[in-house]
């Protein structure tokens, strides 16, 4: 099932940063959601952005890919920047999303395969290699023996898990994964720490939008917590028991009242008991 | 069958029909993909104001439906990506001023009359003339030449807007061929069953098409045969019973529609009972997943 991906092309010392943000602004309605973050990533490296709801760390995710544009600041990918990135084969997304059908029936081969759009020449024909890549994508995730249903026939996480297969096919070397274990059961959860842990293995370039760190926390080897779109921490990522109680860590608390119980910073895994 | 081919005019009309029978259904996959299933009721309310113009300066209504259309449709997609409307209230705007448009206009024109007006709102196929067959054959080709060189891209867009944009696609320019295609292919199939039935043409094969489907290339593929069936069927149906031929196509797509619920349901059953998890019904997904917080465009 250990699938070869071609990907970490560029795992020498000397490569440039997967993604250079540097005093990135953004904001929502003149609202500021980003508020002067730095952050350098480099290549091979899996790193985790936290924070609460509302914090910017979606935001930032989406002005990495040029989802959202910046107010001001600059992002650079792979040493370019952004506007004048080009080689978007490299980059696999992974979006956060109910179902990962649209409204016409398709299946889970076609969704997976959708994702070399990048790579494909027009009016080809997909080639050996392009059927190989989308094969391996398939098993990464388990989900090998489900090509042929109906994206709509799968539960909710093994959708999650043909959405990071579709990232997978166009085999980049960098992908960016906005809670990929929302709304997903333990067992699908393992599944998809393990794929991630594969892409690690092969010096992959990995950023996760987390909520919590959950069975992703063997994984990770960095984090960055946000909290109104400031970053408040960049590091080894926090335990289970949350940021704040990280010596040295730099408390902002949202609430005003620190003795108001319900005031906890999101990051603690408060969703974990989900079914 | 053979009695039908002895006449000219239905001869251009078969023949216009097996284009609207063959084009709509592919571009209105793509529409339903996307959830703009409305959109070609939309345009085809700003064909009419170009079916006007056109007959209003004695040019070939349609070439002027044609080019009033494209510039609709991209006018649609600026206003829905520029100003903050949403989608549907952009198309609300282009029913309105595109109907209301044609009627204006027409009322300008001397000669034309109520029958004129009825003629491009319900379709009059018995009347396309060999101009028009022209036109609408280099039309059909250009918008499937379209949807095969950009077909991929157009999946990847219609499917998810932000992964298109992950993916370095051009967006922008993604979205306004697709509503342009989508303009053409109104032109086409207006002469056939009129502008406020266009959109039916486009959407109910794939909707029936759905019932019956796993795959999204069989999906393409079905509802360009249902197309096939209900134009063809429809226009002799009309023939021999001396019916609206518009009206009847759309009603055979529908009847077509419901034949194909029912076949699906047990399709389904049938799986079910052999203990492949069954197709689910309609487009919902799983509701235990965590809600999209998407807070919509940022201000630059």
């Amino acid at each position: 099932m250990s699938a070869q991906f071609d990907g970490a092309r560029s795992t020498s010392p000397d490569a440039p940063a997967a993604f250079q943000i540097i005093d990135a602004h953004a904001a929502y309605d003149g609202v500021p959601v980003l508020d002067g973050v730095d952050v350098e990533i480099p290549v091979g490296r899996t790193l985790a952005v936290l924070g609460p709801n509302g914090s910017g760390k979606s935001t930032l995710m989406r002005a990495m890919l040029g989802i959202v544009p910046l107010t001001s600041g600059e992002i650079r990918v792979h040493g370019t920047p952004l506007k004048r990135f080009r080689d978007w084969r490299r980059i696999g997304y992974v979006p956060q999303r109910l179902t990962a059908g649209g409204a016409v029936p398709a299946t889970v081969r076609e969704i997976v395969a959708s994702g070399q759009v990048a790579r494909r020449r027009r009016l080809s024909l997909p080639t050996r290699a392009d059927r190989v890549a989308v094969d391996e994508a398939l098993a990464a995730v388990d989900l090998g023996d489900r090509a042929g249903d109906s994206v709509r026939e799968l539960s909710g996480g093994q959708q999650q898990r043909v959405l990071i297969a579709r990232a997978l096919a166009g085999r980049p070397d960098t992908f960016v994964m906005d809670e990929p274990m929302a709304g997903v059961d333990a067992d699908n959860q393992r599944a998809l720490a393990e794929a991630i842990s594969r892409l690690r293995d092969q010096g992959s370039t990995v950023v996760l939008v987390l909520h919590e760190l959950g069975p992703l926390e063997e994984v990770i080897d960095r984090a960055v917590v946000l909290e109104h779109g400031r970053v408040v921490h960049d590091g080894a990522p926090p335990k289970a028991t949350g940021a704040c109680a990280r010596p040295g860590h730099e408390h902002q608390h949202p609430h005003p009242d620190p003795n108001d119980p319900d005031a906890h910073p999101e990051i603690i895994p408060t969703r974990g008991a989900r079914p | 069958m053979i009695e039908l081919l002895q006449y000219e005019f239905m001869r251009r009309a078969l023949i216009a029909a097996v284009l609207v029978g063959l084009v709509t259904p592919v571009i209105g996959t793509f529409l339903v993909q996307r959830r703009l299933a409305l959109l070609g009721d939309g345009i085809g309310h700003v064909a009419l104001t170009g079916v006007a113009l056109g007959l209003l300066t004695s040019t070939s209504p349609v070439l002027t439906a044609a080019v009033v259309a494209t510039l609709g449709a991209v006018l649609m997609e600026l206003v829905r990506v520029r100003t903050r409307t949403s989608g549907d209230v952009a198309l609300a705007l282009l029913f309105y001023g595109g109907i209301a448009g044609g009627v204006l206009l027409i009322g300008l024109t001397p000669g034309a009359s109520n029958a004129t007006l009825t003629s491009f709102l319900f379709g009059s196929v018995s009347t396309v003339g060999e101009q028009d067959i022209w036109i609408v054959g280099a039309l059909a080709v250009g918008v499937l030449t379209v949807l095969a060189v950009f077909g991929r891209e157009l999946f990847v867009l219609c499917q998810d807007e932000e992964v298109a944009r992950a993916h370095g696609l051009p967006v922008r320019f993604l979205s306004i061929l697709l509503a342009v295609t989508a303009a053409l292919t109104v032109v086409i199939a207006m002469r056939v069953v009129g502008v406020l039935m266009v959109s039916a043409l486009m959407i109910v094969p794939v909707a029936a098409a759905q019932q019956l489907s796993r795959s999204f290339r069989v999906t393409v593929g079905l509802a360009v045969l249902i197309g096939l069936l209900s134009s063809l069927g429809g226009l002799t149906t009309a023939f021999y019973s001396d019916l609206a031929p518009g009206a009847t196509i759309v009603l055979l797509a529908l009847a077509v529609y419901c034949v194909a619920v029912v076949v699906g349901g047990l399709l389904r059953r049938a799986t079910a009972r052999r203990g492949v998890p069954p197709l689910p019904q309609g487009t919902g997904g799983p509701t235990d997943t965590m809600p999209q917080t998407d807070r919509g465009r940022v201000t630059p």
